[in-house]
């Protein structure tokens, strides 16, 4: 997360809303480690990244449900989870994110 | 609010600062998105229980020391062998340093590329024309000292994590920079040289009364053995060894190698 820091506190002085997705577990090949974050501002900015590129639009939206509703979520994206999600990890593993608004 | 932007704040300074901190976030289960930051034996926040917060500040002192960051599960109070809460632990470790001995073109090189991997570099030579920052913009340190006297003032703060690369190639130089490196708890000491360079500086050390057992800790000729020409090659040659031993991979060092270097 220490990546997206710096974008968080300017968004915040900026009075943005924002949302952070969290990689919290990984099963299997999964191509970032527990922690790498990405951010999203209301107006659409992005920062950080959670995985090689696979599954970041998807990030994003769920990001953006995220600020809009205000709700804390953790969410999977695997290949178990194609029929759920339509997006998946072309290595074939699993990660857990975790989303939550950037309200602390 | 008031107390949770307290911990971004918190966080956001110790971060800037280099100073370690963990942040601990409860992902599932009751009080989810609560938080407790334990920044320099101070905790701050709190995930809704004394006693878990109590259990769990112990746990992020063990995972900040070991550098670890991943879910941990609780009970609601914080019972060992339950699953009602589940608790992201990340750790915020300092950067790791690289302290380069020599102030030569390979220098320059190694310093951006090791910045890219996100090391605290410093740069250090005793000769004030070379040791300058307009050679080296990059490094977050350019010293112009003797080795082992760098190494006598910043020595105990290396760990398994940092790395030594000893670029000279001078025996005045390359030797009480090994010696003064063996002496402290660095995982990694790569020296640079030719395999001539190489055995004539074995010799130069052992008469320094560096031990068989010392000898094999370094690497040397520094680098994996990958054809590197360029200082930029030879950058990347060193951090891709470091990555490898820290990895336990098995991948060809020059250490390991006979006969030239370039061929």
């Amino acid at each position: 997360m220490k990546e997206i820091v710096k974008d968080l506190d300017r968004w915040r002085r900026q009075g943005k809303a924002a949302a952070v997705a969290r990689v919290v577990d990984v099963d299997g090949s999964g191509p970032r480690d527990p922690g790498a974050a990405m951010a999203v501002s209301e107006d659409g900015q992005v920062v950080g990244s959670v995985s090689g590129g696979c599954v970041e639009g998807a990030v994003v939206e769920e990001a953006l449900q995220v600020i809009e509703s205000g709700d804390r979520r953790m969410v999977t994206f695997g290949y178990s989870d194609d029929e759920a999600f339509a997006v998946g990890l072309t290595c074939g593993g699993t990660i857990h994110l975790y989303i939550e608004p950037f309200d602390w | 609010m008031s107390d949770s932007t307290a911990i971004f704040d918190t966080l956001k300074a110790a971060i800037a600062a280099e100073e370690p901190v963990a942040l601990a976030t409860v992902v599932e289960g009751p009080g989810t998105g609560a938080k407790l930051l334990l920044h320099i034996d101070q905790t701050a926040g709190s995930l809704g229980n004394p006693d878990l917060d109590r259990v769990v500040s112990r746990d992020i002192a063990g995972e900040l020391a070991a550098g670890r960051t991943g879910v941990r599960h609780y009970g609601p109070n914080g019972e060992a062998r339950e699953e009602a809460v589940s608790v992201f632990i990340e750790s915020f470790a300092p950067p790791p340093q690289m302290i380069i001995f020599g102030a030569v073109d390979f220098t320059a090189a190694l310093v951006r590329v090791a910045k890219v991997l996100g090391y605290r570099v410093t740069v250090c030579d005793a000769r004030p024309v070379f040791a300058t920052t307009q050679r080296f913009p990059g490094a977050d340190v350019v010293a112009v000292k003797w080795p082992n006297d760098l190494l006598d003032e910043i020595g105990h703060s290396l760990g398994q994590r940092d790395a030594v690369c000893v670029l000279t190639h001078d025996n005045k130089f390359d030797v009480p920079a090994v010696t003064g490196a063996l002496a402290t708890g660095v995982g990694y000491i790569g020296v640079m040289g030719s395999r001539k360079t190489h055995d004539n500086r074995t010799v130069r050390l052992r008469e320094a009364g560096v031990t068989d057992e010392q000898l094999a800790k370094l690497m040397s000729p520094i680098g994996l053995d990958i054809g590197a020409r360029t200082p930029e090659e030879t950058a990347v040659s060193i951090c891709a060894e470091i990555i490898a031993l820290r990895t336990g991979r098995d991948a060809p060092t020059l250490t390991a190698g006979v006969g030239p270097i370039h061929r």
